[in-house]
This record gives C-alpha cells, sequence and structure tokens, in this order.
C-alpha cells in the first residue's frame, strides 16, 4: 500500500478518534474525573442518529445537532443530580460511581436497541484520486469531527462558560469567590463531555457499524489518547486523537489490523510511566 | 566532639535555578544549630537534601561518618536522621499513638508492633500528649499537632533532628512550651538543626547559627558575631534590627 | 471479645459453604463456588486498595493469566495440582515485575494504568493464536469425576483459596508490613519520611493483591474446561471485584467476605428473576451503595440506624388511622 494512502488513513481515522476523546479529556482534566460513561454515551448518540435516520430519512448530519443536544441534556442531569455529590472524593468512589451508571445505560440500550450493529448507508461512493482511495462517507466524518473540534475550541477560548470552566480548572475555590457557580459548571462540563461524545456517535454510525459491544473499545481509545495528549485541553486531545490514528493506521499495515490497538495500549503504558503529563504537557491537576 | 553532619559542596538546582549553591559546613555531636535566612533562601531546600527528599545536583552529605548523597528519604529515616516538617505530615486517620508508632517501628526499628507502641507511649509522655494518645490525628489543634510531629520524629530515636519552622503560627506561650522541648531533646544527646524566623528564638537556643542567602552560605559562627557580620545584617536583618537585637541581647 | 466474633462469624460461614456439596443441589454448590471464588478474589484487592488504598484495576488481569498459565500448563503435560501452583506463581512473578514499574504512577493515572493492563493482557492473548488459541479461546482437560465430585472438589479448592488469603490478610493487618500500607494510604509522603520502604511495601501488597486471583484463575479455567479472552480478561470482573470490597467494608478484614458473599446472592437473584435487567440493577445496586453505604456495611451504626428508624416509625402517623 502507498505510504500516502496510510498516512490519509491514519488523518482521518486520528480525526474521528479526537472527536472521540475530547469530551472524556475535558471531564477529566476539569472534574478531574475518570468517566466510564463515556464509551456508552458514543454508542448511544450513534443508536439515537441510526433509528432517527430509519424512521424519517433525513440525513443524520442535520439530526447531529439535536441528537448532541439530548445527550448533553443527559450529561447535565448526570452530573447535576449523582456524580456532583461525589465529585470530590478519590478517584475509585468517583471511577465506581460512573460504572455504575454506565451499567444502566448500557442495560437500557440493549433491551431498546438490541445489540445488532447498526450502520447508516448514505451511498456517497469514494474519491479517487490516482490511487489513492477515500471513501467520501469518511472524508465528510473527518470534516465533522474537525468542525466540532474547532468549534469546542471557540467555546473554551471565547465564551463565558468556557471561561468559567478553565477558571474552575485551574483554582476550584477561587472561582467559587469569584462568584462561579462551580456545580452548574461542572454540569455543563459533564453535558459538553456528552455532547461531543453523542457527536463523535452520530459521525461515527455514518462510517462503521455501531454496536453495544464497542462501548468498551472507544473508552479505551480515549484513555489512550488522553495520555498520549495530556489532559483537558481541546489542542491535547486533537494531537493525541491523530497520533493514534496514524500509529493504528501504520501499525496496522506493518504487523497487522489486528496488533494495531495492542500498540496504542502499550504505548500509553510506556508514556504513562515516562511522561504522565502526555506529549503536550498540558498538566492535569493530581 | 564528634562530627556528625558534613556537607562537603552541595548545590542543587531546579531546572537551571540554583536554589543552593556550593554549601559546605560541618556540624559536631549534640550541638543545637540554627538555620536562619530571608524566605527563598533555600532553607528547606536544604533540610531535603539532607534527608533525601531531593536528588544532589553535586556535592556530597556525610552523615557520621558515611557517605550518604544518594540515599532514598526512607533510608535516611532509619539512619536517624529525623525532620519535622513547615506544613505538619500527620496521619489524619490514624490515633495520635499510632502515628507516634509509626515512627518507631519504621524509622526507630522496633521489632514488633507492641513494642513500637509502648515506644510511641514513652514519647508521648515526653511531649505531653499523653492524654489525647487515642484520638485521631486530625482532631488535634495546631500547637499539638507540631508536638505530635516532633514526637514522631523522636520515636524514630534520632542522632540528628532537623526541625523546620516548629514554631510557625504558635503564640509566645506555646513558643516557650516547645522550646523547653527542644532543651529537653537536646539533653538527650540529640543535635538539632532548627530552622526558625524568630530571631530571638534562634538567639536564645542556639549554639551556633548559619545564614543563608540565595542558597549560599554566607556565614556562621556562635549567636554574637553573625549577627554583627556587615554581610548578615545588609542581606537579612537590617541595620536597625540588628542594633536592636544586639542591645537585647546585652539585657539578657 | 469483638474479634472473637468476627472470627467466629467467618468460620461459620465457610462451614455453611463447604456443606452445601452434602446439603444441596448443584445450583446452589455452584452458586457456592462462585461466592468462594468471589470471597478470595476480593479478600486479595484489599490488600492493595483497602490497606493501601491505591485504586487497582488489575483483577482481571491476574485472573485472566492465572487462567491460561493454568491452561496451557496442563495442556503440555503438567498434572493438574503442580499446573495451578504453577500459574500461582506466575501470577506472582509478573505482578511483583509489574507494579515495581506502574505502582510508580498515583491516583487517576494508577487506575487508568491498571485497566489498561486489563484490556492490553486481552488483546494480546487474541492475536497471539499461536499460543493461546487467540479469540477461539481454549480446551483445558476436563477434571475427573462425576459432576457432583467435580463441583465439590472445584469448592473446597477455592475455600482453602479464600482462607489462606484471609489468614495473609489478618496476619498482615497485624504486622509490621500492615501497619506500613496503612501509612502509605494516609500519606504517602509522611511514610516515606518516618522509614518506611514505600516502594517494597506497595509492591507486595499490589503481589499480595495478584496471587490468590491467579490461583483462583487456574483452578476456575479447569472448572469451567474452556476459556476464551473476552470472558478471562473482562473489565466487568475488574470491576466487580473493588465494588465487592467497597460495598462490604474497605480496609477491614471481613469487609471483603462479607461484600462478595451479598453481591454474589443479590446477583444470583436478579439473574434468576429480571434476567434482562440483571445489569442495569447491578449498576444501580453500585450507586445506591456508592450514595448511601460509602464506608461499606461493616461500618454501619446499625444500632443508631435502628433507633432513628423506630424514632421514625414513631412520629409518622398511623396509615392505619388515616384510611378508616
Amino acid at each position: 500500500m502507498d505510504i500516502i494512502q496510510i498516512l490519509l488513513n491514519g488523518i482521518v481515522l486520528g480525526s474521528l478518534y479526537a472527536c472521540i476523546a475530547i469530551g472524556f479529556s475535558l471531564v477529566w482534566g476539569v472534574l478531574n474525573i475518570i468517566n466510564m460513561l463515556h464509551g456508552s454515551f458514543i454508542i448511544l448518540g450513534g443508536y439515537l442518529a441510526f433509528f432517527a435516520w430509519q424512521y424519517s430519512h433525513i440525513n443524520p448530519i442535520f439530526l447531529l445537532p439535536i441528537i448532541a443536544t439530548l445527550l448533553f441534556g443527559l450529561g447535565y442531569l448526570l452530573q447535576y443530580f449523582f456524580i456532583n455529590k461525589v465529585v470530590m472524593s478519590p478517584v475509585l468512589t468517583t471511577l465506581t460511581l460512573t460504572f455504575g451508571l454506565d451499567m444502566i445505560l448500557y442495560n437500557l440500550m440493549t433491551v431498546f436497541f438490541t445489540a445488532t450493529p447498526r450502520r447508516v448507508t448514505l451511498d456517497l461512493g469514494s474519491l479517487n484520486l490516482g490511487d489513492m482511495y477515500l471513501p467520501v462517507d469518511r472524508l465528510l466524518g473527518m470534516g465533522l469531527a474537525l468542525l466540532l473540534t474547532g468549534l469546542l475550541f471557540l467555546v473554551m477560548r471565547a465564551s463565558k462558560i468556557g471561561r468559567a470552566i478553565v477558571a474552575v480548572r485551574m483554582d476550584r475555590q477561587a472561582a467559587t469567590l469569584m462568584g462561579i457557580r462551580v456545580n452548574n459548571v461542572y454540569a455543563i462540563t459533564f453535558g459538553i463531555g456528552a455532547f461531543m461524545a453523542g457527536a463523535a456517535g452520530v459521525i461515527f454510525s455514518l462510517v462503521f457499524p455501531i454496536t453495544t459491544n464497542l462501548t468498551g473499545t472507544f473508552l479505551g481509545k480515549a484513555f489512550v489518547i488522553c495520555v498520549i495528549g495530556g489532559l483537558g485541553s481541546v489542542p491535547g486531545a486533537l494531537i493525541g486523537g491523530i497520533a493514534l490514528g496514524l500509529i493504528e493506521s501504520f501499525a496496522g499495515y506493518t504487523i497487522g489490523p489486528q496488533n494495531a490497538t495492542t500498540v496504542g495500549f502499550v504505548l500509553m503504558l510506556f508514556l504513562l510511566i515516562v511522561r504522565p503529563t502526555g506529549l503536550v504537557g498540558v498538566k492535569g491537576y493530581e | 566532639m564528634t562530627e556528625i553532619l558534613r556537607l562537603e559542596n552541595v548545590s542543587k538546582s531546579f531546572g537551571g535555578n540554583l536554589a543552593v549553591n556550593d554549601v559546605s559546613f560541618s556540624l559536631e555531636e549534640g550541638e543545637i544549630i540554627g538555620l536562619i535566612g530571608p524566605n527563598g533562601a533555600g532553607k528547606t531546600t536544604l533540610v531535603n537534601l539532607i534527608t533525601g527528599v531531593h536528588p544532589l545536583t553535586s556535592g556530597k552529605v556525610i552523615f557520621a561518618g558515611e557517605d550518604v548523597s544518594n540515599q532514598q528519604a526512607y533510608q535516611a529515616a532509619r539512619r536517624g536522621l529525623a525532620r519535622t516538617f513547615q506544613i505538619v505530615q500527620p496521619f489524619p486517620n490514624m490515633t495520635v499513638l499510632e502515628n507516634v508508632a509509626a515512627g518507631a517501628l519504621f524509622g526507630g526499628g522496633t521489632g514488633s508492633v507492641q513494642e513500637a507502641m509502648a515506644l510511641a507511649h514513652d514519647e508521648l509522655k515526653f511531649v505531653g500528649l499523653a492524654a489525647v494518645a487515642d484520638t485521631p490525628a486530625s482532631s488535634l489543634a495546631l500547637p499539638n499537632r507540631k508536638r505530635l510531629e516532633l514526637a514522631k520524629s523522636l520515636a524514630m530515636r534520632p542522632k540528628f533532628l532537623l526541625l523546620d519552622e516548629v514554631n510557625a503560627g504558635l503564640n509566645a506561650s506555646e513558643i516557650d512550651g516547645a522550646l523547653e522541648l527542644i532543651r529537653k531533646i537536646a539533653a538527650r544527646g540529640v543535635t538539632i538543626l532548627i530552622i526558625e524566623h524568630l530571631m530571638k528564638v534562634v538567639l536564645s537556643i542556639s549554639q551556633r547559627i548559619l545564614v543563608l542567602h540565595h542558597g549560599e552560605l554566607i556565614a556562621q559562627g556562635d549567636p554574637r558575631t553573625v549577627i554583627e557580620d556587615p554581610q548578615v545584617v545588609e542581606a537579612y536583618l537590617g541595620s536597625k534590627f540588628a542594633a536592636r537585637v544586639k542591645a537585647e541581647s546585652h539585657h539578657v | 471479645m469483638k474479634q472473637f466474633l468476627y472470627f467466629g462469624a467467618f468460620a461459620l460461614w465457610i462451614v455453611m459453604i463447604a456443606a452445601t456439596p452434602l446439603l444441596a443441589d448443584n445450583y446452589t454448590i455452584r452458586v457456592a463456588i462462585s461466592i468462594a471464588m468471589f470471597s478470595a478474589m476480593a479478600v486479595s484487592w484489599n490488600f492493595i486498595g483497602g490497606f493501601t488504598g491505591y485504586p487497582s484495576f488489575s483483577t482481571a488481569a491476574f485472573f485472566g493469566l492465572g487462567c491460561y498459565a493454568g491452561a496451557l500448563a496442563q495442556r503440555n503435560g503438567v498434572p493438574l495440582v503442580l499446573a495451578w501452583v504453577f500459574a500461582t506463581l506466575f501470577v506472582a512473578v509478573f505482578a511483583a515485575m509489574l507494579g515495581a514499574i506502574i505502582l510508580r504512577l498515583k491516583g487517576h493515572y494508577f487506575a487508568i494504568g491498571s485497566i489498561a493492563i486489563v484490556d492490553l493482557a486481552r488483546l494480546i492473548t487474541s492475536s497471539w493464536g499461536s499460543l493461546t488459541g487467540g479469540g477461539d479461546g481454549l480446551n483445558v482437560p476436563l477434571l475427573q469425576g462425576t459432576p457432583q465430585e467435580v463441583s465439590a472438589l472445584v469448592l473446597y479448592v477455592m475455600l482453602a483459596i479464600l482462607i489462606v488469603a484471609f489468614l495473609t490478610s489478618i496476619y498482615v493487618d497485624r504486622s509490621r508490613l500492615g501497619f506500613g500500607l496503612k501509612c502509605i494510604s494516609q500519606n504517602e509522603d509522611a511514610a516515606d519520611m518516618v522509614g518506611v520502604n514505600t516502594t517494597s511495601f506497595k509492591i507486595v501488597a499490589y503481589t499480595l493483591s495478584a496471587v490468590f486471583c491467579g490461583a483462583i484463575g487456574a483452578v476456575y479455567a479447569s472448572w469451567v474446561g474452556y476459556i476464551d479472552p473476552t470472558d478471562s480478561f473482562s473489565i466487568l470482573l475488574t470491576l466487580k471485584v473493588p465494588v465487592m470490597v467497597l460495598l462490604g467494608g474497605a480496609g477491614t478484614l471481613l469487609g471483603p467476605v462479607l461484600g462478595a458473599g451479598v453481591f454474589v446472592l443479590l446477583e444470583e437473584v436478579f439473574w434468576a428473576n429480571f434476567l434482562e435487567w440483571n445489569r442495569a440493577i447491578l449498576g444501580g445496586i453500585i450507586v445506591f451503595q456508592i450514595f448511601f453505604l460509602p464506608n461499606g456495611l461493616l461500618k454501619i451504626q446499625y444500632r443508631t440506624l435502628f433507633r432513628k428508624l423506630m424514632n421514625k416509625l414513631a412520629e409518622a402517623p398511623k396509615p392505619a388511622e388515616k384510611s378508616s
């Protein structure tokens, strides 16, 4: 296979990965919570896109804002009513709680949606440039993923709520003194995490078949990307995502696709030991 | 008199900033030594270097004739190099007794948990905390936490004790109590290095004073000589203060 | 006196479980095996998660490696018991070496790293087909005897592992090691300062948290006769065991046994009655436990709770009067 093709595949995949990880990274970085629900949020977004599309035949791209907003609401409520109560507890407590919530959400999904793989098929054909081959749905997915990433970056940089989130991340106490309602900011942050996960799910349903069995896989990718890119920053997640996409693409070509994921995990463990702040070096507060 | 601790050209830099610069001195067994200097002079860093918390950038630390430059913190504790922290570090949910027993069991090398508890009891009596032995450490008020920290260090049966601002945050009568305690510890034959901001306290208790400024040792010697040292006056005391202290110490 | 009561309760519980092959049907024995198995793993996890306070989620990696090490040894001609011993030792050595690396991490990073070990072990087992049979799994030589004999044997071996693990935890709790681990869990820097060799203490605790899981895994593989990567290295298992300990009371001696027993029994009830909602109900239990039993079942002030309840009942208007 042509090296440029591998590179392109890697970047396309990496953009999708960035979209998967960005919400997870935000929640970890700001709330100091490892959100075990994240994989299920993504799958929920994907399922909602599929069924809405099947029912209405509206292109899921137009449904994306609605579905992602629904996920935002779900995330906001979960954080506001449950996770906020233990947000200052040790990681064992918060991780276990989100895992318990995830078991409930996962069960609901398997009952209502079954575990059958679902995929939105738009039949958009593919783009051929020389010997390079790029399916249009993937390019579209990549475009959307990058667009969303950019949007989130702007929100964090320029909006009032973005600045409030950053302030709370830097110093919870000082933020409280400045009149920021920390619980609300936390819930919004978690909501944004769920929003991005839902959006990533919609995008994925255009490109790959979605099934509940994938929740763990997505969660694992989010772990790896966060450790590669560092916590809580949009550029970090983007770089981490694209790095992982490229690594998997090259590893898949050289040592076989079945080993590509393994390489990601090995790299992650290595980085954890050597440089736990990530390659980009944004420090999470430990 | 035998030498207990010697520093040879010890330096430490954090990312290019020299926090401790080429410091050398030698301390005798049984002395009480004051370590003074303005904020940020590198006093706590120096203590961290001596007790193995940070690795040295260069130089040597010799403790009781042994080169301990590369030791880990827990090894320092086992050798008899104990310390207290500027910000006290108890085990919050353990009882006061258990806190002290931890010092005896690990730093002091006591054989069994029971023995450690017995020894801890003695140390609690020594510092005057026997009454609160079975309350959780987190429930103590600051003066008692400082005493707990001392008892914990003493249970480690130290040869050398580094006290990092044990009096910070205490009122005058509490300080008097603490000083009495320190003298009692010294009487047990423990060499003491005390970091202290209050000049009056340092002068009253130390037999010798080391002055650190910008990471460098600018003066050392007996208290009276040191406070008259022009360099010290300029760097730390300020001339007015020096005069006042001198006047006061003449009265005493 | 109180301790005497505790250990009496433990002994009684063990006797009850051990009596199942004599008194009960095969289904009950299976539940008893489950209880013994999860209790042993919970007691194991308590060394690192309870005593030392490190949020370790690598239980399933140790269990799975135990499964595979035992199975592969047997398939290569090692006799049954020796294969189990080999698997146990293999997992212990693995954990000690891994611990030396991974225990440098703290908090969230340690949690993530320890989960990643499970994922990594599963991925490697899946793709190393020539050795492990890959995703197709591996057949393990079956135990000799009638089904009743086999389950009784498995039960007694698992119980033996549980008892050894429990006695070890009593010993550790009273020893220098346990004292040091508790110091680490409260304040690691201060522990270092009083002379605890934190690195080696943590490695010992991590190894103890692995070794019994490895033994359980090896016996489990022989019992079920077939293992595959997904079941052996399951994220669900790796999270369930800490949940059991938290449910009972982390850092206590009996908490893990109590928590595992309650959890397995609840799980059985839900499996039998609400098959479809089993997972959600367990999730609900976890959420309930985090909010209402943060210190576990053992640490509830039962007397105060009872008094409060009685007061409430006394205050409340009697429903009979209302309805009439």
